[in-house]
C-alpha cells in the first residue's frame, strides 16, 4: 500500500474506533440509567479509543519512514563487490544515483556491471517488502491498539483526563517545534560547517582577504584551489548594510517622530498605512527596481559626475535596502515613542521647552532603549537580507568600502553556492555552510540583545 | 496674609454684572471673595471646553502675589482644568478650547502676544505623578537653565541647580550622588526633585496639581513644609484632594464643583464657617 | 494689551533666546516632513515605475495570417490519423502563409527574418485548431497568430515618446511590421496566455499560470502545517504552560527565530528536509514545509496576542460552571480569539507568498514549462518566476517581470486589505 493510501486507511480506523469507543460508553450509560452516571461524556471514550487506534501507529508510520532509506541503502551497500564499493561521500551518492535510476528504469541497463544490475532489483524487491512489512505492522497496531482501548473501557475510567492529557501533550510538542528549529537550524549549519573546517582552516576562514571559492572538482585537474578567506564577504556585508542604515534611521525615525508628536490624526491614518506598503512589498520586488532602475540611475548619475561607477553599486542595493528597512524603523521607533508616559511630555513642556527641545532632550533619551533595540534588529534584517543583493549587488568579492564599487554579501555567496548542482563533499559547497552559520550566529547575537533590550525597556514604564 | 488685600466689599453677583455675559445668569453666582486688588493672576468669565463638553462654566477668580490658594471639589469637578488653562498645558490636548480673559499681571495669557514658553516659564507647575526625566539629578534641575539659556557658564548652572535643590529641600539629601538618576529616588525626593526643576528657572507662579497625592504620610509632611517656605517667594496655585492639607497650606480655598466655582473664601472660613451649602456638604464629608 | 509689566531678568534673557529656538522647532518640523515625504516618493516611484513597465504585458502583438490548410504542405492524408496530424509540417504552413503575404521577399537571408514575425507558438496553434476543426483541411481561414517577442516589443513601443526600439530588429522587418499596420493586419489583444501559460524561454509565450498555481500548492501547504501548530503552540503558552526553564526557552526560540534571517530557513531545508529526510526538491511540498517553518513564529505571536485579549472573565466564568481548563479554551478563548488569530495567519501567509530567499535552496528555482498539476510535481512559485525573469536577458522580459510583480503585489495587497477589513469587522472591544 502506498504511504498516502495508508495514512487514509489508519484515519478510517481510527474514525471507527472512534465509533466502536462511543457506542460502548453509550451501553455503559443505558445499563447504569443515563450519560450523568459515566465519568466522562461518550465523545471522550471514543476519542481515547481512536487515539489508542490512531495514535502509536501514525508514530511507528513516521518514525519506519524516516529511517527507511537509511536502512534500504545500508543493505544494499552490504550486498555491493569490494571493487566498486564506493570510499568516498561523492561516490557513494554517485552509485546510489546510478542503481536508483537503473530501478526505475530511466537509466538502460546496457553495458552495466552485473553487480549494480543485482543491487537495482534488490533495491526494488526491498522497497516492495519494506511497503509490505510497514502495511502490515501499522495496521496491526492500530487494530491491537484500538481493541486494546476499547476493551479497557469502563464506567468509572476518567476519559476526558487522559484525552485531555494527551491534547495538551500535543499543545507543548507544537509549542517545542519553536526549540527544534533552532535546533534544527544549528545542526545543519554546524554540521557541515565542521566538514568545511576539516578542509579549510577556521583561521583563513576568518580573516582571509581574498574569496574564490571555485576549486578543481578532480585533483588533477589545472586551477585553483580555491581561496576561503571570507573578510570581503563580511566588509561587503558590512558596507551595503551601513548605507541601507544611513538612509533608513534617519527617514524612519523622523518619519515615526513626526507622526507620534505632530502629525494629526488625519495624517496619520494616511501616511502610516501608506509607508506599511513599504513593508509588505517582498524583497525580490526590492531587488528587482534596485537592479533595473536605481543602479542604472546611480550608474548614470555619477558618470555624468565624472565617476567611474559600477552598474551592480553597493551603494544602489544598500539605498534599496535601506528604503525597505523605513517602516521597519519608523513602526518600532513609533511602539517606543508612544510608550514614553505623557507625564514626560507634560514636565518638559509645563518647563517651557518647546516641542522639539522636548523631544530631543526629554522622548528621545527616554525612549532610546528601545530605539537602539528596533535598529539593532534591523542591522539583523540587513545583513540577512538576500534578494536585493542576489539580483543587484555582484558576485565579485572586492575588499573595498567604495560605495560605488561593487562588493559581494555573505547571503549572495550562499545563494551562488548553493543554487544549482551540489557536491556536498566540496569544500566550495561547505563553505556556504560555513557561511550561514555566521550568518545565524550573527543575526542571532543581535536579535537577543535587542529583545532584550526592548524588553527591560518596556517593563521600565509598565 | 498681610501681603494680601481683600477686595471685600466687591461681591461677586456685582463683578458678573461689570462684565455682564448674558448667558451668565444661568451660572450660580460664586461666593466669599473670589477678587482681589492687584492680582498676580486675573480669570474672568473662564470657560473650558472639551470637544462638545463643557467642563469649566464662567469662572471668575484672582490670585493674589505670594499667595497660596487652595482648590479642592469633588473628583471631576474642574479644578485640574482651571490649574491647566493658567499655564496653556490644555493646548496639547486636542479638541480643547479655552474661552475668557486670562491675565498674568498685564499679559494676556492667551493673546497673540503672549509667547507659551515664555508663559511656562513664568508659570511653573509641579504634577500629580513625579515625573523626573530619565536623567541625573543634576541635568534633571539643569534642563530648565539649560533650555532657556539661562545659565552663561558651568558655574553659573552649578548655582543654579545648588540652589534649586536646597529652595526644595533636598540639597543635603543629593548632593553626594547628583550624577545619579533622578529616577533612582524615593517618592518623595523625586516630587522634591520636580520641584527643584520647577524653580530652577525662577518662576512668578507655580502651579501644583496634587502634588502629594501619591506620596506617603511623611514625604507629604515634607513637602507642605516647602509650600509654607516657598509662598514668600512665589504664588502657588495648588489643587488637592485633602481637605487637611487645603487647610494646611493655603491663604484662601475655593470649592469647584461640577465645572462652577461655588466658594472662595479665606480658609480658615471655609473650614469652619461656610457660605455656601454644597461647600459645607462636601467639607463635612458628605460627598466627595 | 500693552506690556506694562516690566519683565524681571529671568523673562528677558529667555525672550532673547525665542527666536532662534523656534527656528530650531521650524527645522526639526521640516526633517520630518522630509521623511515622510522620502518615504511616500519611495512607495510611489516603486508602484509608478512597475505599473509603467509592467503594463503592457496585459497586451500582446498579434499578427493575421491568411492559412491554407494545404493538405500537401502538410502532408495529411487522414485528418483522423492522430499519428500524421502530430507528424504534420504546421510550420511549413505558416512559412507558407507569411511568403504568401509578403510574396516579394526573396533569398534566404530574408526569408528567415520574415519568419521571425511570428512566434513559433503559431504552429502549434494552427495545430490545435485543425484538431479542433478538422473540416478545415483543404480550406483557408484568416487568423491571428501571435508575433515573435522582438516585433511585439518593437510594436508596443512604436508610439512612445522615447522613440521606437528597434532591438533586435531588422530594417526590412520594421518595413514588414508598418505594412502590416496599413493592412490592420497587426494588433494588440489581451494576453490571456500570461495567465495561463507556464514559464518558456520565448518571452511571448511565458506566463504566470504555472508559477501562480505553485505558490497556491504550496501556500496550501504552508498553511496546512502552520495554522493548526501556530494555534497549538499559542494555546499552550498562553493557558496551560507552567512557569518554568523550559517555556522561558520556547519563547526566547520564538522570538528569536522571528527575526531569523529567511535564507538560514533555507539552508535548514536543504540540510534537514533534503539531505536528511530525503524530501524531493523542487516540488510544492518542500517549499510548503520550509515557509511553514519560517513563518510559525509569526502566526504564533499574533495568536498568542489574540489569546490574550479575551478578557480572563470569561475563563472565569468558564471554569465556575465546572469546565474543565481544555474545554474552556476549546469552547471559549478559541471561538472569541479566532479572528485575531486569521488576522495574523494571513498576514504570515502574505509573508510566505513574497518570500524567495530560502525557496532558492530547496531548488524551486528550476525551470519549469508545465504548469504543476499536483504537491509532488516540480513547481516554482510567483516571486521565484520574478527572479528567473529578471535574470533573462530578452528585453521583452522586463515587461513581463513587471507585469508579474504587479500580479504578486495585487496578490498581497488583497490579502493584507483582507486582514485590516477582518480585524475591523470582528475586533472587539472588552
Amino acid at each position: 500500500m502506498q504511504t498516502s493510501n495508508l495514512i487514509i486507511a489508519l484515519l478510517v480506523m481510527s474514525a471507527l474506533a472512534y465509533f466502536f469507543g462511543y457506542q460502548r460508553s453509550r451501553g455503559f450509560a443505558r445499563q447504569l440509567g443515563g450519560v450523568s452516571n459515566l465519568h466522562s461524556l461518550p465523545t471522550y471514550y471514543g476519542m481515547r479509543v481512536a487515539l489508542w487506534c490512531g495514535l502509536p501507529s501514525v508514530l511507528l508510520l513516521f518514525v519506519c519512514l524516516a529511517f527507511e532509506e537509511t536502512i534500504i541503502s545500508k543493505m544494499l551497500l552490504s550486498g555491493i563487490p569490494d571493487e566498486i564499493r564506493p570510499t568516498s561521500i561523492a561516490e557513494y551518492n554517485l552509485l546510489m544515483n546510478k542503481i536508483e535510476n537503473l530501478a526505475s528504469g530511466a537509466l538502460s541497463s546496457e553495458g552495466v556491471k552485473p553487480a549494480l544490475l543485482d543491487a537495482a532489483a534488490a533495491l526494488g524487491y526491498l522497497r516492495d517488502m519494506s511497503q509490505r512489512l510497514l502495511t502490515g505492522l501499522a495496521m496491526l497496531v492500530a487494530g491491537g491498539g484500538g481493541f486494546w482501548g476499547w476493551w479497557r473501557m469502563s464506567a468509572q475510567l476518567r476519559a476526558r483526563q487522559q484525552v485531555e492529557k494527551i491534547f495538551k501533550g500535543f499543545l507543548l510538542l507544537c509549542a517545542s517545534l519553536a526549540i527544534f528549529t533552532t535546533l534544527g537550524i544549528l545542526l545543519s549549519v554546524i554540521f557541515e560547517s565542521v566538514r568545511f573546517f576539516q578542509q579549510v582552516p577556521i583561521s583563513e576562514f576568518l580573516f582571509g582577504l581574498e574569496w574564490s571559492p571555485q576549486t578543481a572538482i578532480r585533483p588533477d585537474q589545472v586551477g585553483g584551489s580555491g581561496s576561503f578567506g571570507a573578510v570581503p564577504l563580511f566588509l561587503g556585508t558590512m558596507l551595503i548594510s551601513f548605507i541601507a542604515m544611513t538612509v533608513a534611521v534617519p527617514a524612519g525615525l523622523m518619519s515615526a517622530i513626526y507622526l507620534a508628536e505632530y502629525a494629526g490624526s488625519k495624517v496619520r491614518s494616511f501616511v502610516k498605512p501608506a509607508l506599511e506598503i513599504l513593508a509588505g512589498v517582498p524583497t525580490v520586488v526590492y531587488g528587482y527596481f534596485a537592479a533595473l532602475t536605481v543602479a542604472p540611475l546611480i550608474r548614470d548619475t555619477g558618470t555624468s559626475m565624472g565617476l567611474s561607477v559600477t552598474s551592480e553599486s553597493a551603494l544602489a542595493a544598500g539605498l534599496v535596502m535601506g528604503i525597505m528597512i523605513i517602516p521597519f524603523i519608523s513602526s518600532l521607533a513609533d511602539d517606543v515613542i508612544n510608550a514614553v508616559p505623557q507625564t514626560m511630555r507634560d514636565g518638559s513642556l509645563a518647563l517651557g521647552a518647546t516641542h522639539s527641545e522636548t523631544i530631543k532632550q526629554v522622548i528621545i533619551p527616554a525612549a532610546l532603549p528601545g530605539i537602539v533595540g528596533g535598529v539593532l534588529l534591523a542591522v539583523s534584517r540587513a545583513i540577512g537580507e538576500t534578494m536585493i543583493v542576489v539580483m543587484a549587488a555582484g558576485l565579485a568579492a572586492n575588499l573595498t568600502v567604495n560605495p560605488l564599487d561593487t562588493v559581494t554579501t555573505v547571503t549572495v555567496q550562499i545563494v551562488t553556492l548553493l543554487v544549482g548542482d551540489q557536491e556536498f563533499d566540496s569544500a566550495k559547497t561547505l563553505s556556504a555552510f560555513a557561511l550561514g552559520l555566521m550568518l545565524f550566529l550573527v543575526t542571532l547575537g543581535l536579535n537577543y540583545i535587542a529583545l532584550r533590550v526592548v524588553k527591560k525597556y518596556r517593563e521600565q514604564y509598565e | 496674609m498681610s501681603a494680601l488685600t481683600m477686595n471685600l466689599t466687591a461681591t461677586a453677583s456685582e463683578e458678573n454684572s461689570f462684565d455682564s455675559a448674558p448667558e451668565q445668569t444661568v451660572v450660580e453666582d460664586t461666593v466669599g471673595f473670589p477678587l482681589v486688588d492687584d492680582p498676580k493672576i486675573r480669570a474672568r468669565n473662564a470657560s473650558v471646553f472639551y470637544g462638545d463638553k463643557q467642563a469649566i462654566f464662567n469662572i471668575d477668580l484672582d490670585i493674589g502675589k505670594h499667595e497660596v490658594i487652595a482648590m479642592i471639589g469633588p473628583s471631576g469637578c474642574g479644578k485640574s482644568t482651571f490649574l491647566r488653562t493658567i499655564n496653556r498645558m490644555n493646548d496639547t490636548v486636542d479638541g480643547c478650547r479655552v474661552s475668557g480673559e486670562f491675565l498674568l499681571e498685564e499679559d494676556n495669557i492667551y493673546g497673540s502676544k503672549m509667547d507659551v514658553v515664555e508663559l511656562r516659564a513664568r508659570v511653573g507647575m509641579v504634577f500629580q505623578k513625579p515625573n523626573p526625566f530619565p536623567k541625573s539629578i543634576f541635568d534633571n534641575v539643569a534642563y530648565g537653565p539649560k533650555i532657556h539659556g539661562l545659565a552663561g557658564s558651568r558655574v553659573e548652572l552649578d548655582e543654579i541647580v545648588e540652589n534649586s535643590l536646597k529652595r526644595a529641600g533636598l540639597w543635603a539629601e543629593v548632593k553626594d550622588r547628583l550624577q545619579q538618576p533622578g529616577t533612582g529616588l524615593s517618592g518623595g525626593q523625586q516630587q522634591r526633585l520636580c520641584i527643584a526643576r520647577a524653580i530652577s528657572i525662577s518662576p512668578e507662579v507655580i502651579l501644583m496639581d496634587e502634588p502629594c497625592s501619591a506620596l506617603d504620610p511623611i514625604a507629604t509632611a515634607r513637602i507642605e513644609e516647602l509650600i509654607a517656605e516657598l509662598a514668600e517667594n512665589y504664588t502657588i496655585v495648588i489643587v488637592t484632594h485633602s481637605m487637611q492639607q487645603a487647610a494646611r497650606v493655603s491663604h484662601r480655598t475655593a470649592y469647584f464643583h461640577l465645572g462652577k466655582l461655588v466658594e472662595v473664601n479665606e480658609t480658615e472660613k471655609v473650614f469652619t464657617t461656610p457660605e455656601h451649602k454644597l461647600t459645607e456638604a462636601y467639607i463635612t464629608g458628605r460627598f466627595g | 494689551m500693552s506690556k506694562s509689566s516690566k519683565p524681571n531678568a529671568t523673562t528677558e534673557r529667555i525672550r532673547q533666546t525665542l527666536a532662534k529656538r523656534y527656528r530650531a522647532e521650524k527645522r526639526f518640523r521640516l526633517y520630518g516632513v522630509v521623511a515622510i515625504l522620502f518615504g511616500l516618493l519611495c512607495v510611489a516611484t516603486l508602484f509608478v515605475d512597475i505599473i509603467g513597465k509592467g503594463h503592457g504585458a496585459f497586451r500582446q502583438t498579434y499578427i493575421q495570417l491568411s492559412v491554407d490548410y494545404d493538405a500537401d504542405i502538410l502532408g495529411i492524408s487522414d485528418i483522423n490519423d492522430a499519428q500524421q496530424l502530430a507528424l504534420a509540417d504546421f510550420s511549413g504552413l505558416v512559412k507558407k502563409s507569411l511568403r504568401t503575404r509578403f510574396s516579394d521577399v526573396s533569398g534566404r537571408k530574408d526569408k528567415r527574418q520574415l519568419y521571425r514575425l511570428v512566434s513559433n507558438s503559431a504552429e502549434y496553434d494552427l495545430t490545435d485548431r485543425l484538431k479542433t476543426a478538422p473540416a478545415l483541411l483543404g480550406q483557408s481561414e484568416k487568423r491571428w497568430v501571435l508575433a515573435d517577442d522582438d516585433i511585439d516589443t518593437y510594436f508596443k513601443s512604436l508610439n512612445s515618446s522615447d522613440g521606437a526600439f528597434v532591438g533586435r530588429t531588422s530594417e526590412k522587418q520594421q518595413q514588414w511590421v508598418q505594412s502590416l499596420i496599413d493592412a490592420g493586419q497587426i494588433e494588440l489583444r489581451f494576453n490571456s496566455q500570461f495567465f495561463s501559460n507556464g514559464d518558456s524561454r520565448e518571452p511571448e509565450q511565458a506566463g504566470i499560470g504555472g508559477a501562480i498555481v505553485g505558490s497556491l500548492f504550496t501556500l496550501f501547504i504552508t498553511l496546512a502545517l502552520s495554522f493548526p501548530i501556530g494555534v497549538a503552540a499559542a494555546v499552550y503558552l498562553e493557558e496551560f504552560a507552567p512557569k518554568n526553564r523550559w517555556t522561558d526557552f520556547i519563547e526566547v526560540n520564538i522570538n528569536n527565530l522571528a527575526a531569523v534571517p529567511s535564507i538560514i530557513f533555507g539552508l535548514l531545508g536543504l540540510a534537514i528536509f533534503i539531505n536528511f529526510f530525503h524530501v524531493p526538491r523542487s516540488v510544492p511540498v518542500i517549499g510548503g514545509l520550509v515557509l511553514a517553518v519560517m513563518t510559525l513564529p509569526t502566526i504564533i505571536i499574533s495568536s498568542r496576542a489574540a489569546i490574550k485579549a479575551v478578557p480572563p472573565s470569561i475563563r472565569e466564568a468558564g471554569i465556575g460552571i465546572g469546565a474543565s481548563p481544555v474545554q474552556v479554551v476549546l469552547h471559549h478563548v478559541l471561538p472569541l480569539a479566532l479572528p485575531g488569530m486569521l488576522t495574523g495567519t494571513i498576514i504570515g501567509m502574505a509573508q510566505a507568498l513574497g518570500e524567495t530567499a530560502p525557496l532558492l535552496m530547496i531548488g524551486m528555482v528550476a525551470f519549469i514549462v508545465d504548469v504543476p498539476g499536483g504537491f509532488t510535481d516540480p513547481a516554482t512559485v510567483l516571486p521565484v518566476q520574478i527572479f528567473l525573469w529578471a535574470d533573462s536577458p530578452e528585453r521583452a522580459f522586463v515587461e513581463k517581470t513587471s507585469a508579474a510583480i504587479m500580479v504578486l503585489l495585487a496578490f498581497l495587497i488583497t490579502m493584507n486589505t483582507f486582514a485590516v477589513i477582518l480585524r475591523k469587522r470582528l475586533e472587539r472591544r472588552w
